[in-house]
C-alpha cells in the first residue's frame, strides 16, 4: 500500500531523518509533506489528505499537543493516525498526547526499527 | 537517584555519576542518530574556539542549561551523518543539526535521571554561530562538562545547573 505521510518537526534535519526511517521501515511512501510546527501542519491538512502523521511535541508557534487537540476538532475528521516523535519523554506529555488521540509515541533518539515497530501496526489496522 | 536528592547531596560522587550519565546520553544519541561511536577525550582543558554552540534550557525539578560546543567542521559532519550525505555537503544544515543533537542529549539525559523526566521541561534549542563571544552564566549549582571525540574532532557537552 502506498501512503502519503506528513512529518511535523521544527528541525528540517529531523524531518529528513524521520522520512528516511519510514523508508527504511519498508513503507511505500508516495509523498511526504513537511511542516515546521503545528500551525503549518494544520494549514497542510486544509488541502491535503494524509495516511500518517508523525509529529514532534516541543515546537515553536504551535506545539504538538495543541496540534493534536486542533486536529481532533476538525470537520471532517482527520482519519490518519498520529504518532508523536519527541525528546519530551515526560509521562505527562505522553499521557496527554494519547488522551487527545495520538496512537503512538517514539522517543528521540530512535532507531529505524523503533519507527517500524510503532508505525507498521497502525497502517495495517 | 532523583534530581532533587542528587542536587542536595555533597558533590563528588554525584558529579561523577552525572558526568557518566551525560557521556552515556551523548554517546547514545550519536550512535542511534548518526551511526557514530564517540570516545571520551581527556583534552577538555585544551579548549579550542567553538564556532557552533547549541543550548537547551531545562526547567522544573532540574533547572539549567545544557550546551554543545564544537567547530564548524564538526557541526557540518554531524549534519552530513544525520542526513546520510558526504562530508561537506550539509553545511547549510549545520546549525539545525547541532540544535537537534543538543536537544536529544538533553532529553536523553533527563530521562536517565530518576524522577526528573516527568518534572523537567526542555526549551526549544538556541544556536550561536561564531567563536567571538563569551557566555556568562548565573548558574549557582555547579557545572558538569564532558569532552568527546567525534571522528577525531572534539565536542564539548556542558550542563550548567541553576538549581
Amino acid at each position: 500500500m502506498s501512503i502519503k505521510a506528513m512529518i511535523v518537526d521544527d528541525s528540517s534535519v529531523m524531518r529528513k531523518i524521520v522520512e528516511r526511517s519510514l523508508r527504511q521501515a519498508g513503507l511505500d511512501i508516495s509523498k511526504v509533506l513537511e511542516a515546521g510546527n503545528g500551525a503549518e501542519a494544520l494549514g497542510v491538512l486544509q488541502t491535503e489528505t494524509v495516511d500518517l502523521i508523525l509529529s514532534d511535541i516541543n515546537m515553536p508557534v504551535m506545539d504538538g499537543i495543541e496540534f493534536i487537540r486542533q486536529v481532533q476538532g476538525k470537520t471532517p475528521p482527520v482519519e490518519a493516525p498520529i504518532v508523536m516523535i519527541t525528546t519530551e519523554g515526560s509521562e505527562s506529555h505522553v499521557v496527554q498526547a494519547l488522551q487527545l488521540g495520538a496512537k503512538g509515541y517514539i522517543r528521540k533518539p530512535f532507531t529505524p526499527d523503533q519507527v517500524k515497530e510503532h508505525v507498521i501496526p497502525l497502517l495495517k489496522g | 537517584m532523583s534530581a532533587e536528592s542528587a542536587l542536595s547531596t555533597p558533590h563528588s560522587n554525584v558529579r561523577e555519576q552525572w558526568q557518566t550519565l551525560l557521556e552515556l546520553s551523548t554517546s547514545e544519541v550519536f550512535e542511534m542518530m548518526l551511526g557514530t561511536q564517540l570516545k571520551r577525550s581527556d583534552d577538555a582543558e585544551n579548549a579550542i574556539a567553538s564556532e557552533f554552540t547549541a543550548m537547551v534550557g531545562l526547567a522544573g525539578s532540574l533547572c539549567g542549561v545544557l550546551s554543545l560546543r564544537c567547530t564548524a567542521e564538526a557541526a557540518s559532519l554531524m549534519a552530513s551523518k544525520m542526513l546520510g550525505l558526504a562530508p561537506g555537503e550539509a553545511e547549510q544544515q549545520s546549525w539545525d543539526a547541532i540544535g537537534e543533537v543538543c536537544n536529544m542529549i538533553a532529553g536523553n539525559f533527563k530521562a536517565k535521571l530518576a524522577g526528573c523526566g516527568n518534572h523537567c521541561m526542555l526549551s526549544v534549542p538556541t544556536i550561536i554561530t561564531g567563536a567571538d563571544y563569551q557566555l556568562h552564566s548565573l548558574a549557582d549549582g555547579g557545572t558538569i562538562e564532558v569532552a568527546m571525540r567525534f571522528d577525531d574532532l572534539l565536542i564539548w557537552i556542558t550542563l550548567e545547573i541553576h538549581s
